[in-house]
């Protein structure tokens, strides 16, 4: 008798729950609205600014300018002399405890809520 | 008077019968209590299945339309926003079905064209319902739920398909 599911069953059966799971993690596992962007030059904290404010900070590095954007309670890199360009893509942040980091110019930004989760940036 | 004929085919006979059958079913759950409007395991679609597998891709069109109208027309949901939420996600289904339907069984079977299938039916609803039906709401934060119940209807409707198309291949041979 052939297997109920075939290979192709199988395959789609997995995606699917991992779409599912992700959606479960997006959504539900870390909800915690942000309350201030915490940016970090070479080790040192640049700004610490509520969410609220609507600006463009200009935060300067060994490679040059990077540009970051604070709107609608969000934040983002605008643009970064980094040669990946992985902060600029990660697009907008705005959980407690989402990170977006431009490695090469040595800057982080964070957004921090009321009571700070845990990460990986903690240990 | 004018003496007028359709020709009925046997297959029109057939995918009638069929629509029927996936029309009842449509009817039969709607009976069922849910917590949440629009949520129910869409038994209707294993009809589309079979078709699907046995007839092709048009007559799957033809059977799932069908079911759609007349199912409406019964349940009295014709044009309401319930109508146009049944068609968003029928198109869908039949949009990732005609992208699947192609792989050959021994690589693809029933379980995998009816959890794609109703993934994408979700997404489309969730879609319809975001942009038009409630945009205020923040319905993508309930899309997991949402998900998850289609994976499970998905799995089961077409364990179901894939056993029952089995048993009338094995009554064919």
């Amino acid at each position: 008798m052939n297997p109920l599911l075939r290979a192709g069953d199988w395959l789609i059966l997995l995606a699917s729950i991992s779409v599912v799971a992700t959606l479960m993690l997006h959504y539900w596992w870390q909800t915690t609205p942000g309350e201030r962007l915490l940016i970090h030059q070479n080790g040192a904290v640049f700004l610490n600014a509520p969410l609220t404010q609507n600006r463009i900070i200009d935060v300067p590095g060994p490679l040059g300018i990077t540009r970051i954007e604070l709107k609608n309670r969000q934040a983002r890199v605008l643009s970064d002399p980094g040669p990946r360009q992985l902060c600029v893509r990660q697009g907008w942040i705005t959980h407690a405890g989402d990170v977006a980091i431009c490695l090469p110019n040595r800057i982080s930004l964070e957004i921090t809520g009321t009571t700070r989760p845990y990460d990986s940036l903690d240990y | 008077m004018t003496a007028w004929t359709i020709d009925v085919t046997e297959q029109d006979a057939n995918l009638a019968w069929m629509a029927a059958l996936a029309v009842s079913l449509m009817w039969a759950e709607s009976a069922l209590p849910s917590p949440i409007p629009g949520i129910k395991p869409g038994l209707a679609n294993i009809v589309t299945l079979l078709v699907l597998r046995r007839h092709g891709l048009m007559p799957a069109v033809w059977v799932s339309g069908l079911r759609i109208v007349a199912g409406s027309l019964l349940l009295g949901s014709f044009l309401t926003p319930g109508f146009v939420l049944s068609c968003a996600g029928a198109s869908a289904s039949l949009l990732m079905l005609t992208m699947l339907y192609r792989i050959p069984k021994r690589w693809l079977g029933m379980t995998g064209l009816s959890i794609a299938a109703a993934f994408s039916h979700t997404a489309a609803q969730l879609t319809v319902v975001s942009f038009w039906l409630m945009p205020q709401t923040p319905v993508w934060a309930l899309s997991p739920l949402f998900f998850a119940l289609a994976w499970l209807a998905g799995l089961v409707n077409g364990i179901l398909a894939e056993r029952w198309w089995r048993e009338e291949h094995l009554a064919d041979a």
